[in-house]
């Protein structure tokens, strides 16, 4: 028996009132409980101080780090709808309306043209707080509009990934988005304009079975989640435990799918020797 | 003979028409009107069945374990035809075969999802799941059939690619990945069938193609009906409502764009008649070839690019 006694039943934060980063003034970390101010993981990269656990962060914030907070957003104008009445215990519709006032993010991937010291790139960076960051048909057009522009532009193009996968409310179009996104890859690719993946918790499912593993270069963050299958789905499947650190960054990393595991700290300064790197001499 | 549920008023007249010809093998009494009048009976309930399946029913058709199979169809479809093994990197995956084959006269690849036909096959053939190196032997074949400027026929029939540890070791979404990557700019026909279940990246990991048909009975989705109710419904229970909600026949696919057509299924069903099954899926084969190799590589990749280009439904609003 417990000391304390619970008097009212279901005390839950609304969901708009949780935030992905933190917006209090104190934040726990997840992973080892410890409390710091906000100010204090805000400054450290929104990484625990203590364990250096890297919080989920949105597309804003990842182009604030990137580009300096100077950053154009494009296509912002596309947005999804409910074409296929799609209602399980929700209407798709209302579930489209409802995450619109809990994110600021338009869809489960932003554009951004900015510049790092000085060398243009465009990122697509994906938020999870927008039904998971599953992909349906706006995430797949944004991509391949991203890769028309940097063709056109001939900038190198970068892809933040972090999804739960598929957006199963838009069925086969969803699916199809893993064919779209890889097929214009291969166009972009032929264009001979680099494309950079990283790879952030979590990124699964079709997400990492199409755009997410086709980098010339692979890297993400540490400890991140990435993989097909979902554990859960594959300790059902297999019915034994799986092994610590499975479908971590660092498991990808030695089994050869990542270039580079990068601490949010240090992102800018290796995106910016790559830029550097991949840079074309000026025309003489 | 295997009846699904719904197919239980024709497991009743099959009964009668076995009795009544039981009856003819014993002589004396003419039976040939009462025969005639039960076959005509079965062709008819079968038509009132046939013409009104739901999408979980299509499911259930999809997956008869007396549907034929890739290596059926390839059988029947190829003259001569060698099975090619392995990806030359780590093993043979039993759950996708392939090889070289002769039909109409000119070589093809051909490459499909395989299951078995026994429960003891059905292991072997680990249900039709390809783990990476199923789609690496896939892709390997399909540069094989680039360089010698043979056609590439795909036949899909898998209820989704293998979650497990060693799949995600090996890198189950790189190989898929790879492979849709790849097929986008193969300089030679691809043509794509879906002949069972279609489901998600497994399906889609030999998928991409110049023409994608589907069998009229098959579905093909992002998740199977049974996964999406436990993801979206939290229960088991609501595979129906998936199958309704998810939109996955073979008529909607068409509807949707999203396919290039649809080939009829002899009444009753692809195992009601195999060899008809097969010989109508030949002759389709054998005419979208034609058709296919009279294009360029350039020409053949710029249209694969633009239809992939365009699948997708959204708003444009203003921002």
């Amino acid at each position: 028996m417990g000391w304390f006694k619970r008097l009212k039943d279901g005390i839950q934060t609304k969901t708009k009132f949780k935030k992905e980063a933190p917006d209090g003034l104190w934040h726990q970390c997840r992973e080892c409980n410890n409390t710091n101010t906000v100010k204090e993981v805000t400054e450290n990269f929104y990484k625990c101080p203590k364990c250096n656990h890297h919080i989920r962060i949105g597309s804003h914030d990842y182009f604030d780090l990137i580009f300096d907070g100077k950053y154009e957003t494009m296509f912002e104008n596309l947005v999804s709808k409910d074409f296929l009445k799609f209602t399980d215990l929700k209407r798709y519709e209302d579930r489209l309306l409802s995450v619109k006032e809990k994110t600021d993010a338009s869809d489960a991937i932003t554009v951004a043209s900015g510049k790092v010291n000085k060398k243009t790139l465009v990122i697509a960076a994906m938020d999870f707080s927008f039904i998971g960051g599953s992909m349906g048909s706006v995430v797949g057009e944004r991509i391949v509009r991203a890769i028309d522009h940097c063709i056109k532009e001939m900038t190198p193009f970068m892809i933040i990934s972090k999804s739960g996968g598929a957006r199963m409310m838009e069925s086969a179009f969803s699916l199809m988005q893993m064919a779209k996104t890889s097929v214009k890859l291969a166009e972009l690719s032929r264009a001979k304009v680099p494309y950079f993946s990283f790879m952030t918790d979590p990124t699964t499912g079709g997400v990492t079975a199409s755009f997410a593993m086709l980098g010339d270069i692979n890297f993400s963050e540490p400890k991140a989640l990435i993989g097909f299958a979902g554990p859960r789905v594959i300790k059902e499947t297999i019915k034994r435990d799986l092994p610590d650190g499975f479908q971590r960054a660092e498991f990808l990393m030695d089994h050869g799918f990542l270039d580079f595991i990068v601490d949010r700290e240090e992102l800018k300064s290796k995106i910016d020797d790559i830029l550097t790197i991949f840079e074309r001499p000026a025309a003489k | 003979m295997v009846f699904l549920e719904f197919e239980k008023p024709l497991e009743n007249l099959y009964e009668q028409l076995d009795k009544i010809k039981q009856i003819e093998g014993e002589g004396d009494i003419d039976v040939k009107d009462k025969v005639a009048e039960l076959e005509k009976k079965i062709v008819a309930k079968k038509k009132e069945i046939y013409s009104n399946l739901s999408g979980w029913q299509k499911v259930q058709l999809s997956r008869h374990p007396e549907r034929p199979y890739t290596l059926h169809y390839i059988n029947g479809i190829c003259k001569k035809f060698v099975e090619l093994h392995g990806d030359r990197k780590f093993k043979d995956d039993k759950a996708i075969v392939g090889g070289i084959g002769k039909i109409n006269g000119s070589s093809i690849v051909i490459i499909g999802h395989q299951k078995g036909v026994n429960t003891k096959m059905r292991q072997y053939r680990n249900f039709g799941m390809a783990n990476p190196e199923g789609y690496r032997k896939a892709l390997r074949l399909m540069k094989l059939a680039e360089r010698f400027n043979y056609p590439v026929v795909c036949l899909i029939d898998t209820p989704g690619a293998y979650p497990g540890i060693e799949a995600e070791e090996r890198g189950q979404a790189e190989a898929i990945a790879r492979n849709l990557f790849e097929m986008a700019q193969l300089s030679v026909p691809i043509l794509c069938y879906v002949i069972g279940e279609g489901a998600s990246g497994g399906a889609l990991g030999i998928g991409v193609g110049d023409r994608v048909y589907m069998l009229e009975n098959t579905w093909y989705s992002v998740i199977s009906p049974e996964s999406c109710s436990s993801i979206l419904w939290r229960s088991w229970d609501h595979k129906e409502e998936a199958a309704e909600a998810l939109k996955l026949t073979a008529d909607h696919m068409k509807e949707f764009g999203l396919i290039d057509g649809i080939i009829k299924e002899p009444l009753g069903g692809a195992h009601s008649d195999p060899d008809k099954m097969i010989k109508m899926l030949k002759a389709h084969i054998k005419k979208e070839l034609v058709e296919l190799q009279e294009l360029t590589p350039k020409q053949l990749i710029n249209n694969r690019l633009k239809k992939y280009n365009a699948m997708g439904e959204y708003d444009t609003v203003v921002a």
